[in-house]
């Protein structure tokens, strides 16, 4: 590392601190005050520097120094990241506990990823072999489920004069190019960059998340992104949690940006104990979580979703499927207008800087599916919860959002008041993959799928009209085949869409599952509306016992036998109908 | 140590006093402020830079001249903590204000207070008994949550909060339990209301009392609510007590925060307030919970005022996305003569599902709740329908249901302002309301539960 510049502090107001006497460029790091505070310089003001810094400012005095090294914010790649917690600068949690104690202090300088611990590496190339930036030169076994593949940083190659095997640590020298150029476990990558790939993939495999209103009616695909806008109290949280535990990625970076510390514990908590239903492993093997939570520094928060994506693309890189939970983007968007409130830059909407749109475009710019360096497939799948104030979605953090996504997952607190989980709103939501992922669920789940779900949408979206006028005149004024639609319709709502995250069985549902689960809704609809035809009375059919046993192959295990067993009784409830109009 | 004297205030605006010439002044920085007369009045630094200070005062600044006289103390706003706090009771700065004597015991500390590292934290999952079967049953609040109340002008906020400060247990441990109450723009009217009511329930002895009055200066304001958790974390950390901190009301404290912003000349969010209103309320919100290894605990209630009842309003927005759940009170049931009058329909809590069922309320806890719930909804919303159509047009499943919600607003919900119920009496209660539904009707009970504690239909009332 170089000497580096010193210079002193000017100013200091709140997270924002000016300097003078150093040349910077800007995002340059910059350690501040004679507790070396770090912080990043986002104005460049003739011979002043402006700077955020991720901690607490009280007790800067002006006068004090600053020293930069002219470079930007990096984090370490390189195994040992999976199964951490990281602040918003990549500082692990457990290391700052043992050194500060219970409460966050200002001041760490703590490494990312542990310096003591060996790694068993085995070489993929051999003396002579000529490697580019991003091609694998060996393997850790970094988790149970995760094998983390040792890349040549992006922007280096030559051919490899040597390359050891054994037990090193991150920084150990495993091997030296032609050139001398020293290869480790790890290597460093500045957050605001997006990291190099060969070429983008249109997004064509489904990102299955076990929600069946998800996969069913709204899917993402891998390389997708989407966000969940919903006022408080309507679900984000729990859903993000239920997509990081089922969702098929293979790493899952869970950003807890600006949220609750009681949640990001309970993560911590839980997710040891649970098992990844694809890999039969601790969903903790496959995961790594960043938390900076409200009350910790506001600008570390701004850094926070930059840390997270860096690493997703990290592991995309090694070609892996990952998915990113940003919860929330709008307390991301709130750290950058306090901190340009701070700046005294002209203000967009509401306060916002005016960048707010292109720096949100950026950050999901970052997620696709993409062939990397080295021949293999990767993915980073973005999911960013919105908090829209008041629930209003007409803020500017929702719509610069919506313009970007391609998933709308509206929540929607009218549906939580009514206990129906996910309260995901299926009139307001969306998913522009729906073409391109059709092939894909015509392949694995049949060629029907798209057509059961079409049709389950379509009476969904009739019971809306048909509520209207029930409103106005009770559903006893309506035709008999629209009461019946109207309970088909019931029937879609709590035995299809609605799911009990807090339930063992019910909390995944796999294709099959959901599929089946459509399939018996709608094959009673057709039952029903031939009995109806033959003269029948809705009131009777809705009055059947046997078709509300459909919720229990929601909470079966052996869900096939259960559907047989439910099928074989509604058939019999059917046939008595049938019978009774004839006696 | 001595401190340099300044007589160069360059100008005043509001709160705000803009100090040249200085020596380094750092961030944070507590400032006295002598004015001409002798009085002192205390501040702190906003803004330093070589060339310019910016001091907030905490007090009102009236008096203040460019004559007036500015001493930097070196150091940042702190509070001597010790367990001789227990009774006593303090100005909105942290002084004494009940006639006796100085706390001399005890360090002194930061009010700010720094983030509790998530790694630390414990999820908390201790049932606490409030003694009132809205909130035990339907919104269970747990130690170290924070579980605000949202009310509105008008509404019997302070008497709930009372009673909750006054019953709230947790089952067998009794002891080393503390409350914490800083009110913050309250009338004097009240503040006496809450003194009286501690000293008559003898609940005085084991509570620390803040009280920043309406007419104190709104700056005190920002201060008043750090010392009370200041106070809370001392007590729950370093003396291992169970600590429950009451916020009154933290709309005002919101008010004083757009308040010093406009005067600050910052750019507003919405509705005017400060855009780092979020960042600001969670420093107060988040310093509840429990740590790993420590035996104490912050639970927090803070209670604010929805200005015209907007649940949608900046101040209980922000809070609802902090907080871990919400109590709402409504004017409907308060018209109604209904005490306490919470609307469970708006309200949650988040934590319930750890604090609830065997071995720590009863097995048909949640299964309760979720009737409850959805028993009491569906009456709510056929009341709409009786409106239009008239009680008769009803089917006689849906007038039984209409009957339930009545019923469980003036039995269930109703309660006295001394009455405390205990968990078991409170889902024995609902047992009992649930015998105006045929079994059959009771959907989110389970058989075996309804074997057990189903009492059989009883019919309409």
């Amino acid at each position: 590392m170089n000497k580096g510049q010193q210079g002193k502090i000017y100013r200091i107001s709140g997270p924002v601190v000016v300097a003078e006497g150093i040349k910077a460029n800007m995002y340059d790091v910059v350690f501040v005050g004679k507790e070396e505070l770090m912080g990043e310089v986002t104005q460049i003001k003739g011979d002043k520097v402006v700077i955020q810094v991720y901690e607490d400012t009280t007790g800067l005095k002006p006068g004090e120094p600053v020293i930069t090294y002219n470079e930007p914010l990096m984090v370490e790649l390189g195994p040992g990241i999976l199964k951490s917690i990281y602040d918003g600068i990549q500082r692990p949690l457990s290391v700052l506990k043992e050194i500060q104690g219970d409460f966050i202090k200002r001041g760490a300088k703590v490494n990312a990823l542990p310096r003591d611990v060996k790694w068993k590496f085995k070489p993929t190339v051999k003396k002579g072999d000529y490697v580019r930036g991003g091609d694998v030169i060996g393997e850790v076994k970094e988790t149970a489920t995760i094998t983390h593949k040792i890349l040549v940083p992006p922007g280096v190659e030559g051919k490899i004069k040597e390359i050891k095997s054994g037990e090193f640590t991150v920084e150990d020298v495993i091997g030296v190019l032609d050139n001398g150029y020293e290869l480790k476990l790890m290597h460093k990558w500045p957050i605001r960059k997006p990291r190099p790939y060969s070429k983008k993939l249109p997004p064509e495999v489904p990102l299955i998340t076990g929600m069946r209103i998800l996969d069913g009616l709204f899917p993402l695909a891998k390389g997708g992104t989407a966000a969940i806008p919903g006022p408080f109290g309507s679900g984000k949280t729990v859903t993000q949690q239920s997509l990081a535990k089922y969702s098929d990625a293979q790493v899952i970076v869970y950003v807890g940006c600006g949220e609750r510390g009681n949640e990001m514990t309970e993560v911590l908590v839980e997710f040891p104990e649970l098992t990844d239903p694809n890999t039969g492993k601790p969903l903790m093997e496959r995961t790594v979580l960043i938390a900076n939570t409200s009350n910790m520094p506001v600008a570390a928060r701004e850094a926070s979703i930059y840390t997270g994506i860096t690493i997703a693309e990290y592991y995309r890189d090694q070609g892996y499927d990952v998915a990113l939970m940003a919860d929330s983007t709008s307390r991301w968007a709130e750290a950058m207008r306090e901190i340009s409130s701070r700046l005294e830059e002209m203000p967009g909407e509401e306060g916002y800087p005016a960048r707010l749109a292109s720096k949100l475009a950026e950050f999901y710019e970052r997620a696709g599916r993409v062939v990397n360096f080295n021949n293999t497939t990767g993915s980073v799948t973005i999911i960013g919860a919105v908090s829209p104030p008041g629930g209003d979605f007409s803020e500017p953090v929702t719509q610069n959002t919506l313009r970007i996504v391609k998933v709308f997952w509206a929540l929607d607190a009218k549906l939580a008041s009514r206990k129906h989980f996910p309260a995901i709103n299926w009139l307001q939501s969306y998913s522009l993959y729906k073409e391109s992922l059709a092939d894909w669920f015509k392949k694995r789940a049949g060629e029907d799928w798209s057509e059961l779900m079409d049709r389950a949408m379509a009476i969904l979206q009739e019971e809306e009209k048909l509520q209207e006028i029930v409103q106005l005149v009770g559903s006893d004024a309506l035709p008999e085949h629209e009461q019946l639609k109207l309970e088909i319709a019931k029937m879609i709502r709590e035995f299809f869409l609605q799911q009990n995250a807090f339930d063992e069985v019910d909390a995944y549902s796999d294709i099959e599952k959901t599929k089946l689960l459509i399939e018996i809704i709608l094959w009673f609809n057709d039952e029903a509306m031939k009995l109806l035809e033959k003269g029948v009375r809705a009131k009777d059919i809705i009055a059947m016992k046997s078709k509300n046993k459909i919720i229990e192959i929601r909470y079966a295990k052996d869900y096939k036998k259960k559907a047989k067993e439910v099928k074989a009784l509604i058939e019999k409830e059917l046939k008595e109908l049938a019978q009774s109009i004839h006696s | 140590m001595s401190y340099k004297e300044y007589q160069t205030i360059r100008g005043i605006e509001g709160p705000l006093i803009f100090v040249e010439k200085t020596h380094a002044v750092s961030y944070g920085e507590l400032v006295k402020i002598r004015l001409e007369n002798g009085e002192i009045k205390l501040g702190q630094v906003l803004d330093t830079s070589k060339d310019l200070v910016v001091v907030q005062s905490f007090e009102d600044t009236t008096g203040i001249s460019l004559k007036s006289s500015v001493r930097f103390l070196g150091e940042t706003f702190k509070l001597r903590v010790s367990d001789e706090m227990l009774g006593r009771i303090f100005n909105g700065r942290g002084e004494v204000i009940d006639g006796g004597m100085d706390i001399v015991k005890g360090e002194k500390v930061d009010i700010l207070g720094s983030a509790i590292n998530p790694y630390s934290r414990m999820p908390p999952s201790d049932f606490i008994q409030t003694g009132i079967s809205t909130i035990d049953v339907m919104h269970t609040l747990v130690r170290g949550q924070k579980l605000p109340i949202f009310s509105g002008s008008g509404l019997p906020h302070n008497d709930l909060a009372l009673q909750i400060a006054r019953q709230a247990q947790v089952k067998g441990q009794e002891g080393s339990f503390a409350v914490v109450f800083a009110a913050m723009g309250i009338t004097h009217e009240e503040a006496h209301k809450f003194i009286k009511e501690f000293e008559k329930t003898g609940a005085l002895e084991r509570a620390v009392i803040f009280l920043n009055l309406a007419s104190d200066p709104a700056s005190e304001r920002l201060i008043t609510p750090r010392l009370a958790l200041t106070t809370a974390e001392y007590l729950a950390y370093e003396k291992d007590m169970h600590v429950l901190v009451l916020l009154t009301d933290m709309t005002n404290y919101a008010e004083s925060l757009r308040e010093i912003g406009a005067a600050r000349q910052e750019i507003p969010g919405r509705r005017g307030y400060p855009g780092y209103m979020y960042t600001d309320f969670s420093t107060i919100y988040e310093r509840a919970g429990m740590i790993k290894g420590r035996k104490g605990s912050v639970t927090q209630m803070p209670i604010l005022t929805m200005p015209g009842d907007d649940i949608t309003h900046p101040i209980p927005d922000l809070t609802g996305y902090i907080t871990e759940g919400q109590i709402v009170l409504g004017r409907d049931l308060h018209r109604k003569g209904i005490y306490p009058p919470i609307n469970v329909l708006l309200g949650l809590s988040r934590l319930m599902n750890n604090g609830i069922g065997k071995g720590k309320t009863r097995e048909d806890h949640k299964e309760v709740y979720e009737q409850l719930y959805t028993a009491y909804a569906e009456g709510n919303d056929l009341r709409g329908l009786v409106a239009i159509v008239g009680r008769e047009a009803l089917s006689e499943r849906d007038r039984r249901f209409l009957d339930f919600a009545d019923a469980f607003e003036n039995r269930f919900v109703k309660q006295g302002l001394y009455e405390n119920r205990t968990i078991e009496q409170s889902l024995d209660l609902a047992w009992e309301l649930f015998s105006m539904i045929p079994e059959h009707e009771l959907i989110k009970l389970k058989p075996e539960t309804k074997k057990k504690y189903y009492k059989g239909f009883k019919g309409g009332e």
